[in-house]
């Protein structure tokens, strides 16, 4: 059993990873989620499982049988899943909204926060995306740098 | 009995009122009456509080009356209740400077509720006593502050939450793995039960494993050297209200629970870890201060520059002498306020000139002079310069890292001094002093609700930097506190716990024929308990 | 494309699945079950029915929105605790009252109250997800 269990953390644990490496966000947060189901796991596992029988009081009795279950991973382990799906739920409401406003997914195209004050982009932005074209005499000698620097970024990819 | 109550306030308080403020969804004024009676509340409970702590030293509490270490424990040492009392100023401050920034839409968004719900993420992580509550804390604090983060919905905001939310995301889960570690090892986590018990096991693998996932993880938090991106990707694209709350107290939560593990549970021996928490703060403080030499936009450098800070703040826990504690204590509470101050400014800079980007702005000087004044007591005092805080700070730290002979660490903190000046100097030379860009089409005014919390915060700094004596009196306890664990065990278990377990710390040092009060009482124990191991 | 059969069928199974929830809440008085896992029931009625009948109706249904169910849930939580602070000194320690009805004894503690506040954010948080994706979705 002990193997099983090595077994199962590992493999959510590695996959998550895996996925966590993906440009493509939505496979980061998928990534994440495992990553969260591994931890859990793990905090299972820690909690030595050795009994079958739960933690509750039975009926009539003043405590807790002696060969129950430890609740405190159990308590541990709800309370990570729980804020699990609240942040998975969130991540993947912030995709849609991602999705919609940025029209992308990829990791390398979402740069809008980036350009705010870049030095390598004209103080208006980047030209491409619409931003307002500068006048201003720094901005030209940063545009060259600006396309080189994304045709790099590019190439890396 | 009452006194202990005091725990409960700060946290209790944002609570209620982000869950009141939820109930009124629709109801935008009672939300904003809401809100505002909590910011007041809570900043008199977080007083309350560090008055209670300076009485008392150090408190605790067990919730929900189970015994120690299987309830719930709140402990506040001298630093948590001063980083309370800050909260609440900067809640406080930050909640006048919204009353003209928070817009309508963010309102409707639920700006209340999660800015509240956020500040009790943040009193909570600091108060805790327990090391699985200081992760539901963290995710409480998560969870609300990429709420706040993205709630114009614009594409930067998109974009930026995206970033800080993986990355935060990523590090809580590596806590969460250390913490199970942690637990299969001990079989509790309650911190003053773990600083009883860690001391008299040996550390295995697992143990350095989980210590090591610590660090990573809060490191993440803090904006500790190679994992700070998420930072400087997303903090300049939230609203300025909610940039200048994350600026002041978010990454500090991160670096206060760097302190508490590494004072309390791994107790720093041996020369790698020293090495590894030097090389990191060292490392921090360089690239956060090269970092913000290019950027354009007023709060990307200053992003960059809470980076460049936090690795003063970390030179405590790598000289780990009690004057370096205090030093950090010190530096947290200065950092915290200046911070969230210049973030606030970067908003007024923005009323007035029309835009974030030092490019396209200017000019300000002669037409906003009080504006000029204002952002001078700050951006000097980051820089650390006498008689604002930031110099105190500066000193403090500085003197530690050269009483233990970190002769490097002490150099490289006064040149990132030199270059925060340098930086804080292009701010103004850009924004202040070069005539605008643009001729402004009409005179802009920045808003008394702006002008009201800046003034605030810089007359704090001004404070803590002309009567330094009694905040720096106060640090030295919290420090005090910082390297004596068992005055953290006391409250919490008792003082017979407390002294075994002091005992059992000592244990070490009595084998390695260190007397026990040369090592807590001056600060030049460290060459001696090098030389002895 | 809206079923006539989903939609018709959902409608009792609505029914059915509130009321197994509030079952379950009730039951984590002394067996396994309570807020938590009957608030995930609860809010999965809710959402099957703004998956069958559309989300306009599912919010019709539930009458106020889904963040103002969540903050009555949290005053709900944080209130049963201060019983607690009153009587002995100890925030969320629960109080219990024990009611003679003749027939039966009733014994109701303070621990009641903070699970309808969980059973209450935990429809709240869900729905308010859960029917913003279903809008984005549709919309």
């Amino acid at each position: 059993m002990t193997f099983l269990y090595a077994a199962a953390i590992a493999a959510y644990t590695g996959c998550g990873l895996y996925l966590m490496l993906s440009r493509h966000v939505v496979r980061i947060i998928l990534g994440l989620a495992l990553l969260t189901n591994g931890a859990i796991f793990l905090i299972f596992f820690s909690g030595r499982i050795g009994s079958m029988v739960p933690a509750v009081i039975p009926l009539g009795d003043q405590q807790l049988a002696p060969d129950a279950a430890n609740s405190l991973p159990q308590a541990l382990a709800l309370t990570a899943i729980v804020i699990g799906f609240a942040l998975t739920a969130f991540a993947v409401a912030l995709l849609v909204a991602a999705y919609k406003r940025l029209d992308t997914l990829d990791a390398r195209e979402m740069t809008a926060a980036e350009d705010m004050g870049s030095p390598f982009l004209p103080p208006g932005g980047r030209p491409s995306t619409g931003g307002r074209p500068s006048n201003d005499g720094r901005s030209a000698e940063k545009t060259p740098e600006a396309e080189k620097k994304s045709d790099e970024v590019k190439t890396n990819g | 009995m009452a006194d202990q109550l005091d725990l409960l306030w700060p946290v209790l308080i944002p609570v209620m009122t982000a869950a009141l403020a939820a109930c009124f969804w629709y109801n935008i004024r009672a939300q904003r009456i809401i809100s505002f009676i909590g910011l007041v509340l809570l900043f008199a409970a977080s007083v309350k509080l560090t008055m209670t702590v300076v009485e008392h030293g150090v408190i605790a509490k067990q919730f929900g009356g189970w015994a120690p270490p299987f309830g719930i424990s709140f402990v506040a040492d001298p630093l948590a209740a001063a980083l309370v009392a800050i909260t609440g100023l900067l809640a406080l401050t930050v909640g006048i400077f919204g009353f003209y920034d928070v817009r309508a839409r963010h309102e409707r968004a639920g700006f209340y509720p999660l800015f509240h719900g956020m500040i009790t993420g943040v009193n909570g992580a600091f108060l805790t006593g327990d090391a699985f509550n200081l992760y539901v804390w963290f995710e409480v604090m998560l969870v609300t502050s990429l709420g706040l983060l993205v709630i114009s919905r614009s594409r930067e905001q998109l974009d930026g939450t995206i970033k800080y939310g993986v990355l935060n995301l990523f590090g809580t889960i590596l806590f969460l793995i250390g913490l199970a570690l942690l637990y299969g090892a001990t079989g509790t986590l309650n911190m003053a039960d773990l600083a009883r018990v860690l001391p008299g096991m040996t550390m295995t693998p697992g143990l350095m494993t989980a210590a090591m996932l610590f660090l990573a993880a809060f490191a993440i938090k803090a904006g500790l050297f190679p994992l700070f991106f998420w930072l400087p990707a997303s903090y300049h694209t939230a609203t300025f209200a909610v940039g200048a709350i994350f600026a002041g107290l978010l990454t500090k939560v991160g670096v206060y629970a760097t302190f508490r593990p590494f004072t309390l549970l791994f107790l720093i021996e041996g020369e790698t870890l020293r090495y590894v928490f030097t090389f990191i703060a060292a490392m921090t403080m360089i690239t956060g201060v090269f970092g913000a030499a290019v950027q354009w936009n007023i709060r990307r450098i200053l992003s960059f520059h809470i980076i460049s800070q936090i690795g003063y703040m970390l030179m405590g826990l790598a000289i780990a002498t009690p004057i370096a504690w205090a030093g950090a204590s010190f530096y947290i509470i200065h950092h915290i306020i200046v911070k969230a101050n210049l973030f606030l400014l970067a908003g007024a800079i923005r009323a007035a000139g029309g835009s974030d980007d030092l490019r396209r702005t200017g000019g300000l000087l002669k037409s906003h002079p009080w504006l000029a004044v204002l952002f001078l007591i700050p951006a000097l005092s980051l820089a650390g310069l006498p008689p604002l805080s930031g110099f105190w700070a500066k000193f403090l730290v500085i003197d530690a890292s050269l009483r233990a002979e970190y002769y490097g660490l002490a150099a490289v903190a006064l040149i990132v001094g030199v270059l925060t000046l340098f930086s804080m100097m292009k701010i103004w030379m850009e924004a202040f002093w070069k005539a605008s860009p643009v001729t402004p089409s009409r005179r802009r005014y920045v808003p008394v609700a702006f002008i009201i919390p800046i003034v605030m915060l810089g007359a704090v700094t001004m404070t803590i930097g002309l009567f330094a004596e009694p905040f720096v009196t106060y640090a030295r306890d919290a420090g005090d506190v910082l390297v004596d664990p068992p005055l953290y065990i006391a409250p919490v278990f008792g003082a017979e716990a407390a002294a075994e377990a002091g005992a059992l710390i000592a244990g070490d040092a009595v084998e390695a024929e260190v007397i026990e009060t040369d090592l807590i009482e001056n600060g030049a124990d460290d060459g001696v308990e090098e030389e002895v191991r | 494309m809206r079923s006539i059969i989903l939609v018709a069928s959902t409608r009792i199974f609505f029914i059915a699945m509130v009321v197994v929830s509030l079952w379950i809440l009730l039951r984590g008085h002394n067996e396994p079950g309570g807020g938590f896992i009957g608030g995930l029931m609860g809010a999965a009625a809710f959402a099957t029915l703004a998956f069958a009948a559309g989300v306009d109706d599912a919010r019709k249904m539930l009458r106020i929105h889904p963040a103002v169910l969540m903050g009555v849930g949290l005053v709900l939580a944080a209130v049963s605790g201060l019983p607690g602070v009153v009587l002995n000194g100890s925030y969320l320690q629960h109080q219990w009252l024990e009611l003679d009805l003749g027939l039966f004894e009733l014994k109701l503690g303070t621990t009641l109250v903070f699970d309808i506040g969980v059973y209450f954010v935990v429809i709240g948080g869900v729905l308010s997800f859960m029917f913003r994706l279903y809008e984005e979705e549709q919309g």
